[in-house]
């Protein structure tokens, strides 16, 4: 379960969404779209087109022959101790199977949107709740969306039920902007909303339905509407991977030098540690996301070198409190007072 | 015997806690009833065949009994209608009080011993208590439920509660605090793991503070607080002294 905080204006993050019911797509999963904003026929009209392997390796292959053959056999002279240690690199150069590239700037063919099975639940759109079921003691919204996906598992047999279907597949479930106003909740409005436990109970059951399921599960949040910060600790902990982005539009950083190439920073508050006692920390947690004409990438963060001819003890201080503000860890590996990280 | 156990994570993921003393107390050859509200049964039974137990055969000899909380929920909000005389043990989630009786009379059942038992004491594991806040249930109720198994569990039968629960000096969730400091007053021993003082650090996952409740039993006695740093690998933690991590000898 991927619980996705927005940024303030759910530019990238939309985008990071797409991302993901296009790799769905790509995959040849079946995807289940829900939103309360967009309808999904219309989301799903604007996924990125898919990078084909030899287009994009050529791109990439041209940038990397460039900057190989600049420093070719350039050994260090003064930091020498650093040549050692393995090249940096910032974005992917090469290759790797695991995942597909998207352009941004173009939208997917139909022909292929139309070559997997996809389901909506476009919320203003839905009958109204059968009466049958017992009473659920949950916002109403969210508990339509919740029979949605039940039913659609277990009628296209994602949690095995259908021993004579030879070929499993997986889901790929994707919710926009759940706990925004326009599904009915009020935790964005107010300190104490009405049923605070809506959203939490949701995100329990929606767990309990993955885990039994072959699918996954994308969930876009805008955070920093919800008030009451209990609520997002209690769904932090119901959630296997949690990642925030921070666009920098409007915000002060915008004009700060240390982010002068990036449009934002993704935050990972938590990693999933399932089936086993560890989990896959990375070296670095300092992540920033950029979005160029064609793609969106997201690359660690390193402080551009510092050239300036007139180095002001302010803007150097300025500098340094900037970094200290960056991402300290995520829940899975402990967390402390933010000195020193090494 | 007759000990409460309280297992306490601030910033980290303390759940390796659990899984050793899930596999602890199978090996011991007591009889356990794990309530897992956050895992599927799957995730325990891999990490606990790394740890060298065998769920699915605890399970089947009935020296464990299980109570997935995520498929008991999906049980209660899709399946059918529940035959009279067994309520599930989750039923708070579909009633509209938020009473926690179903819950310990599963427990209390589970753990009463039968004829044909011949498991040493009892033990009741929960993974976690802060998710019961979160479904839904009152502060006053989940302590009660507590209270109710530890007179169950401790006192009558001379077993042993362990229970996990997350907490933070800087949380804003004040009724997951009222349940944890209070348990804390209660408990014999606590198991804290939180974060280094210094921050991330690759070696060292974190710090685990053992205080011995002595101060409970007996008036005069005060507390004993060990600190020991640790590391999590794929089959086994390893705890050293502080400062003492391998990396740094």
């Amino acid at each position: 379960l991927v619980f996705t905080e927005e940024d303030k204006y759910g530019l990238y993050s939309n985008l990071l969404f797409k991302y993901f019911l296009a790799e769905g797509i790509v995959c040849g999963h079946d995807l289940f779209v829900a939103s309360a904003k967009e309808h999904p026929d219309n989301i799903l009209k604007e996924l990125p087109a898919p990078l084909l392997d030899d287009t994009y390796r050529k791109e990439l292959g041209d940038e990397a022959a460039v900057v190989n053959s600049e420093d070719f056999q350039d050994s260090m002279k003064i930091a020498w101790r650093y040549q050692n240690l393995p090249k940096m690199e910032a974005s992917p150069t090469t290759y790797t199977k695991f995942g597909h590239y998207y352009d941004v700037s173009k939208k997917m063919p139909p022909e292929l949107c139309q070559s997997v099975k996809w389901h909506s639940f476009y919320l203003h759109e839905e009958l109204s709740f059968e009466p049958k079921m017992k009473a659920w003691n949950m916002n109403s919204g969210y508990a339509r969306l919740l029979q949605s996906i039940q039913r659609i598992i277990s009628q296209e047999g994602f949690d095995g039920s259908d021993p004579q279907k030879k070929q499993r597949n997986v889901l790929r479930i994707g919710i926009q902007s759940l706990g925004s106003v326009l599904w009915g909740d009020d935790v964005c409005c107010s300190e104490t909303p009405e049923d605070p436990h809506s959203l939490t109970k949701f995100l329990y059951v929606l767990r309990g339905l993955l885990r039994k399921s072959l699918s996954a599960c994308i969930i876009t949040v805008p955070s920093h509407l919800i008030q009451n910060k209990a609520i997002m600790e209690r769904v932090t902990n119901l959630s296997d991977m949690v990642v925030g982005l921070e666009s920098f539009i409007g915000s002060e950083r915008e004009t700060n030098p240390l982010y002068k190439d990036y449009h934002g920073l993704v935050h990972v508050h938590q990693i999933p540690r399932l089936n086993s006692l560890i989990c896959d920390v990375s070296d670095t947690k300092d992540l920033a996301f950029r979005l160029k004409r064609k793609l969106f990438t997201i690359e660690r963060l390193h402080l551009p070198p510092d050239l300036s001819d007139t180095v002001s003890r302010a803007s150097k201080q300025d500098l340094a409190a900037s970094a200290k503000l960056l991402s300290s860890g995520c829940g899975a590996v402990a967390m402390g007072k933010r000195h020193l990280d090494f | 015997q007759g000990k409460f156990t309280l297992l306490r994570d601030t910033r980290t993921d303390g759940s390796f806690l659990v899984h050793h003393f899930l596999s602890f107390y199978l090996r011991a050859g007591c009889k356990v009833c794990f309530v897992a509200l956050l895992q599927s049964f799957s995730h325990y039974s891999i990490v606990a065949q790394k740890l060298g137990v065998n769920l699915a055969a605890a399970k089947e000899q009935g020296q464990l009994v299980f109570l997935e909380g995520l498929k008991s929920c999906l049980d209660i909000l899709f399946g059918e209608e529940e035959q009279p005389g067994q309520p599930s043990p989750l039923q708070f989630l579909s009633g509209s009080s938020g009473e926690l009786r179903a819950l310990f009379d599963f427990v209390r059942v589970s753990l009463t011993p039968c004829a044909q038992d011949s498991w040493k004491g009892p033990v009741l594991l929960v993974d976690d208590l802060s998710v019961l806040l979160s479904l839904g249930a009152a502060p006053v109720a989940v302590l009660d439920f507590i209270h109710y198994c530890r007179v169950c569990v401790c006192c009558q039968l001379q077993g042993n509660v362990v229970v996990l629960v997350h907490s933070s000096e800087d949380s804003e969730d004040e009724e997951n605090e009222l349940v944890v400091n209070s348990l804390c007053h209660h408990s014999d021993l606590i198991l804290w793991a939180e974060g280094l003082a210094t921050g991330f650090c690759k070696d060292v996952h974190g710090q685990i503070k053992i205080i011995k409740r002595l101060s409970l039993r007996q008036a005069a006695e005060q507390d004993q607080v060990q600190i020991y740093q640790y590391k999590i690998q794929d089959r086994n933690v390893t705890f050293f002294a502080r400062g003492l991590s391998a990396a740094v000898l």
